[in-house]
């Protein structure tokens, strides 16, 4: 019993079908024009991480001694880096592979997390504690900790920074979906799809999962800002990536040193495009999170 | 209450058995030659051999766990190639730097964020509010080394009120007598005005560092959970009874709205030693952080190991004291056990 | 009387600031309150009564705002007070208790310090007798040993001991008015009663004025004074209790106490004069079992035996109780076309009973013998695959929570048809969707929409069409009305009357209220703490009840004058 009535109508809203979610959707963007400029930003980040490598004005990887160091000029926009490279080039460049790594670690944890999580919350029992006891052991460790000790262990490769990043990411995952499923696995909908005689399998796969979606969806976007920093951590500290690939973790390390003599340029421009793409998916995460649950707006 | 520590104890045994199995997994079933990682990329075919000898590698995988269990409990964590010394002495000498400086960074970071998730959402839709959102939504974007870096052209370099971010003295002072091994303690203990000083200095920027970093999650929860309280039912009856505004706020709200942030706390230490690691970097902090990065780069693999497990082994330790911490706010988590 | 009300409402208009507008929550509403008067605002959910009470206490949410009108209290103006004189007002002078009361106290504080927090604030202790006190205010709630009690928290106490604190606490500085919103929703009909006596009896021995808030018709009828009726945000009657059951003017008061279950009248009573069709004659069933339970049994362990470690802690269990028994050792039959009810509180195995008959729960023991054959050896998670399956229905207690938010209402109808009825072209599991509409009366033009565009009442008709899609013989009725509105209720209800008579199936209606399953059932079965205490027919059950907990249980149900 709520005395609100707007907090009254926006429990129906929670239930919602598709249909509704969309013209909800399209409401909180007209409302809300910050979720509307992050998705425009994510247009931008998509667009320069296909076409990226056509666009750059010069060669990421050319090093141009003379013309090292140099503070950013008209031709050199965001400066040269100590061997003379361009920087705006580099960090155009270097879009694709940050991105490639968040979404395929996000894609990966997505798919097993989820879908572990789901049978660990629909049928109890084994599952759940496999599962669980998996998750445990991930969530002992600081998360960054492992990923190090994951790639240290694997060895250097970008696949290994995907894999480490999906396996962090593992318990979140698998905890909101194990959530989810067993609320709803009591719910009267769910008992009802067994009367129907519905399968336990086809009940967690028509039933469950759809009503589960929209909820992981935004976890995937906000986990999204969390991998790509991940990734760029690890690079930071010289695992995965390695130079001279363009990635804007390993950039900002290059031009560590040089921030103390002043050369704040090298350091500066991959870290902005690093917090932009971060702070992108971030807006969204929240964004479709008041789409999805508006109760939790916050 | 024993009873409820002992019960907690119990339940750390499972996750220190992953720890410790994960930990033995990543080095000893992986691809690769594990004796060659931890004789070091200049290793010649007999040092390897010896090493495979010294590590029991040539032996059957259970009596390996057997012998790394036993290695564990003796404390003997491997030798450092780079420092020549015990793995676990080094991790001992520089775990107070990592310390002092985590937990500077995260009381930094409770002083400011909690009281503002508060007025936040006491004040909601106010300025304050939309700045604790703004706030919280920049925190998380930011990648702490580049927040670092920044702090250290503008404070260091532009300003030059900083000192040079190396380490936690300059050359010229000396630490302090060691005696809980975080500087700015001890120098207070010695009554070193000058010390103490000069260590408050050197952990100020990283210190920040960390705090912007781990203030957005804390002031985030506070907020939404301080929130969700004011408008529960009992938060209502107190008001109906005209309980005074300051009442209602602290002795009602406040306490209830804490539980959720303790229990986050768990995730902003994950957070936050990850975020160590990469700040000892940025300031050259003389940590395990930025000792487990030097041995990476050198591919010396026995002190990253212990890296590692250390951390692990550290938050399963601050994971209990939350919990507790936890069981003590709530009553229900006191009996329901 | 005096002639200066207590408090005095008039013209009174809230209004919600909302996303989609501004909202009017009640519009010019009046109502006076007299010293010692007891009046009850009666109205179902959106009738804007709870608003009206918040109103008066100042503590609308942030959104709401008093758009009009008046509110004076004691002759001082409350919509123009000072926050600092209303705070003195709340709690001393006038106080609110709430539905839920364990939501209403604070979780994690003893009750004891929150009643002192109360004294203290209104300085009627101070900290030497602040305790001793606070216990005597929970001595006057007629609580047992309240010095103990007084270092409880909220969460080791029952529901109706918790609302007996939250009475405590709103009486404790004396005010002159109580506002008690829906104070017994929720809490078992017995304790309903005791509760509702309590707080009639303190606020009588001192004077004070009640408003009492509800959507029961008889609670208000049993213990108020005057009765305020609302309707949409609009007061529409105000009268004396003994006169708006006589004489009901407006239409809708009519409407509300016709719908209101009560003794001695039949399923069509329910409906407004002139809307209902003669009542279906009654099945006279074949009498041959269609369900035959014996000695059905469910233990549940108990928490701390789950956990294996605890077993070997210090202090262990040496003389632990046995496994909790939820159901204990029952036995009964349902007849073909029979209708039986199945009646008791809240945890006395009712709702376990029927969920093992409907084979969702397996049983620990006994025989559950459907059409002869011994379902109950069956595994749950086997049984949706049974041909049986589709002989047993279910119409779920919460019509929302039953349908799955992503299936318009056509599509949740067709599931069973094509999982168990063997349908697969989408044209005649369509036609037969239609017809089930059509059975359920709902209109055909709602059944692409999702549930929540459905009302209430429609999703009731879409969980009804769903459970008899496939003709089944047994539908469980799980209290299929106790979401719903009283007049929303009364027509459900007949409809499940009509549908049992054409279709000829078997109904085991479960709920807490005897009133509404004697409206129904051929047969009651009245259980508590696991077994069946009483049972027999419908009409000798409630008319001469031979066991002493099914006297206790009528005799608790408010109902209006006959």
């Amino acid at each position: 019993m709520s005395a609100t009535p707007s907090r009254e109508a926006a429990i129906p809203r929670q239930s919602a079908g598709w249909s509704a979610t969309l013209s909800h959707a399209r409401h909180v963007i007209g409302e809300n024009p910050v979720t509307g400029f992050s998705f425009g930003l994510l247009a931008l980040l998509i667009f320069l991480a296909m076409f990226g490598p056509l666009l750059a004005p010069f060669d990421p990887l050319a090093s141009d001694t003379a013309a090292a160091l140099q503070a950013p000029t008209a031709r050199h926009l965001f400066g040269t880096d100590q061997l003379g490279r361009d920087i705006f080039s580099r960090v155009i460049v270097a879009t694709r592979l940050d991105m490639a790594i968040a979404i395929f670690s996000v894609a990966l944890v997505f798919v097993v997390g989820g879908l572990a999580g789901i049978a660990a919350g629909f049928f109890g029992g084994w599952t759940d504690r496999i599962v669980g006891r998996i998750g445990d052991t991930i969530m002992a460790f600081p998360l960054f900790v492992l990923a190090m000790g994951i790639v240290a262990a694997l060895g250097n490769t970008v696949t290994n920074i995907i894999i480490a990043t999906a396996i962090i990411n593992f318990p979140l995952y698998a905890r909101i979906a194990r959530t989810e499923a067993s609320i709803r696995r009591d719910a009267g909908y769910v008992m009802a799809a067994r009367l129907t005689g519905n399968s336990d399998l086809r009940i967690a796969l028509t039933t469950i999962m759809p009503n589960i979606l929209p909820l992981m969806m935004v976890q995937m976007s906000l986990t999204m800002g969390y991998a790509i920093l991940n990734a760029a951590g690890l690079s930071f500290i010289g695992l995965g990536v390695r130079p001279p690939t363009p990635e804007w973790g390993i950039m900002v390390a290059e031009g560590a040193g040089s921030i103390i003599s002043g050369e704040w340029w090298i350091a500066l421009f991959p870290g902005l495009a690093l917090m932009v793409a971060v702070f992108c998916f971030n807006l969204i995460g929240d964004g479709l999170r008041d789409i999805v649950d508006p109760s939790r707006r916050t | 209450m024993l009873k409820l520590l002992f019960d907690r104890l119990l339940t750390t045994i499972p996750a220190l058995i992953g720890v410790i199995v994960v930990s033995f997994l990543l080095t000893r079933v992986l691809p690769g030659d594990t004796a060659a990682y931890f004789a070091g990329p200049a290793a010649t075919p007999q040092a390897i051999e010896q090493v495979r000898k010294q590590l029991g590698l040539d032996r059957p995988l259970p009596e390996q766990f057997e012998h790394y269990v036993l290695d564990l409990a003796k404390g003997n964590l491997g030798q450092s190639l780079t420092t020549g010394q015990p793995v676990l002495s080094d991790i001992k000498a520089r775990l107070p730097a990592s310390a002092e400086l985590t937990l500077f960074g995260l009381i930094l970071a409770l002083l400011i964020a909690v009281p503002l998730g508060v007025a936040a959402a006491v004040k909601q839709g106010s300025t304050l509010d939309h700045a604790c959102r703004a706030i919280a939504t920049a925190g998380v974007s930011l990648p702490v080394f580049f927040t670092g870096l920044l702090l250290v052209y503008f404070f260091y370099f532009i300003l030059q009120w900083s000192p040079a971010p190396l380490g936690r003295l300059d050359v010229f002072a000396s630490a302090p007598n060691e005696v809980t091994g975080f500087y700015l303690i001890d120098s207070l203990i010695a009554r070193d005005g000058e010390t103490f000083r000069a260590s408050l200095a050197q952990i100020l920027l990283p210190g920040i560092t960390l705090a912007i970093f781990s203030l957005a999650p804390i002031a985030r929860i506070t907020r939404a959970s301080m929130l969700s309280v004011l408008s529960s039912e009992f938060v209502r009856t107190a008001r109906a009874s005209g309980l005074s505004a300051r009442m209602v706020v602290v002795t009602y709200a406040f306490r209830n709205a804490m539980l959720p942030v303790v229990t986050t706390l768990g995730m902003v230490f994950s957070f936050l030693l990850g975020a160590n690691v990469l700040v000892e970097k940025v300031f050259a902090w003389p940590g395990i952080g930025s000792y487990a990065v030097e041995a990476l780069i050198a591919s010396d693999f026995a002190p990253v190991q212990g890296f590692v497990l250390t951390m692990a082994i550290l938050y399963i330790v601050l994971n209990l004291l939350i919990d507790i911490a936890y069981r003590l706010i709530d009553p229900r988590m006191r009996s329901a056990t | 009387m005096s002639a200066v009300p207590l408090l005095d409402i008039s013209g009174l208009t809230v209004e919600f600031a909302t996303r989609r507008g501004v909202v009017t929550a009640i519009q010019r509403v009046d109502i006076s309150v007299a010293k010692g008067e007891t009046v009850g605002i009666v109205g179902e959910s959106g009738s804007g009564k709870s608003v009206t009470s918040y109103a008066v206490m100042r503590i609308l949410d942030r959104a709401g705002r008093v758009a009009e009108g008046s509110i004076a209290f004691s002759g001082l103006d409350l919509t123009h007070a000072p926050e600092s004189e209303l705070r003195d007002l709340r709690g001393r002078e006038m106080s609110m208790i709430f539905q839920n009361p364990r939501a209403a106290l604070n979780p994690i504080r003893k009750v004891g310090h929150q009643i002192e927090d109360v004294l203290r604030q209104h300085a009627r202790a101070g900290s030497g007798d602040a305790r001793e006190k606070a216990i005597e205010a929970l001595l006057q709630v007629r609580i047992q040993r309240p010095e103990e009690r007084y270092d409880a928290y909220p969460f080791e106490l029952s529901g109706g001991m918790c609302q007996r604190v939250v009475i405590a606490l709103a009486l404790a500085c004396r005010p002159e008015l109580l506002i008690a919103d829906e104070p017994t929703t929720g809490l078992d009909v017995t304790t309903q009663k005791a509760v509702m006596d309590l707080l009639v009896d303190l606020t009588r021995d001192r004077g004070m004025s009640t408003i009492l808030i509800t959507h029961d018709l008889g609670l208000a009828a049993a213990y108020c004074d005057k009765v305020i009726v609302m309707e949409k945000g609009r007061v529409v009657e105000t009268a004396a209790a003994r006169d708006i059951f006589t004489r009901p003017a407006h239409p809708y008061t009519r409407k509300l106490m016709r719908a209101t279950p009560r003794p001695g009248i039949t399923l069509r009573d329910l409906l407004p004069e002139g809307e209902a069709s003669p009542l279906p004659p009654p099945t006279s069933g074949d009498k041959t079992p269609l369900l035959k339970v014996e000695n059905l049994v469910k233990e549940y362990p108990r928490p701390d035996q789950r956990n294996p470690i605890a077993r070997f802690m210090p202090g262990g269990k040496a003389g632990a109780p046995g496994p909790f028994r939820a159901v204990d050792g029952i036995s009964f039959e349902v007849a073909r076309g029979e209708s039986v009810g199945l009646v008791g509180e809240s945890g006395c195995g009712k709702s376990t009973t029927s969920m093992m008959v409907m084979r969702l729960l397996d049983k620990t023991s006994g025989q559950i013998m459907f059409n002869g054959q011994d379902i109950g050896a069956l595994a749950a998670r086997d049984f949706a695959r049974h041909p049986l399956r589709s002989k047993i229905q279910m119409v779920f207690q919460d019509p929302t929570d039953s349908l799955n938010p992503r299936y318009t209402a056509a599509r949740a109808i067709m599931d069973p048809l094509y999982r168990l009825g063997g349908q697969s072209s989408s044209g005649t599991a369509r036609a037969r969707c239609e017809e089930l509409a059509r059975l359920v009366g709902l209109p055909a033009d709602l059944l692409d929409r999702f549930p929540h565009q459905l009302s209430g009442g429609q999703k009731a008709r879409v969980g009804i069409a769903r459970a008899i899609a496939l003709e089944p013989e047994l539908v469980i009725l799980d209290e299929p009305t106790a979401a719903l509105d009283v007049s929303v209720q009364a027509v459900v209800l007949n409809l499940l009357a009509d549908l049992k008579s054409t279709l000829g199936m078997s109904y085991l209606f479960v709920s807490h209220d005897l009133h509404v399953v004697q409206l129904l059932c051929d047969r009651v079965i009245v259980m508590n703490g696991g077994r069946i205490i009483e049972e027999g027919a419908a009409s000798d059950v409630l008319e001469r009840p031979q066991a002493d907990y099914t006297r206790q249980l009528i005799s608790a149900i408010p109902h209006p004058p006959v």
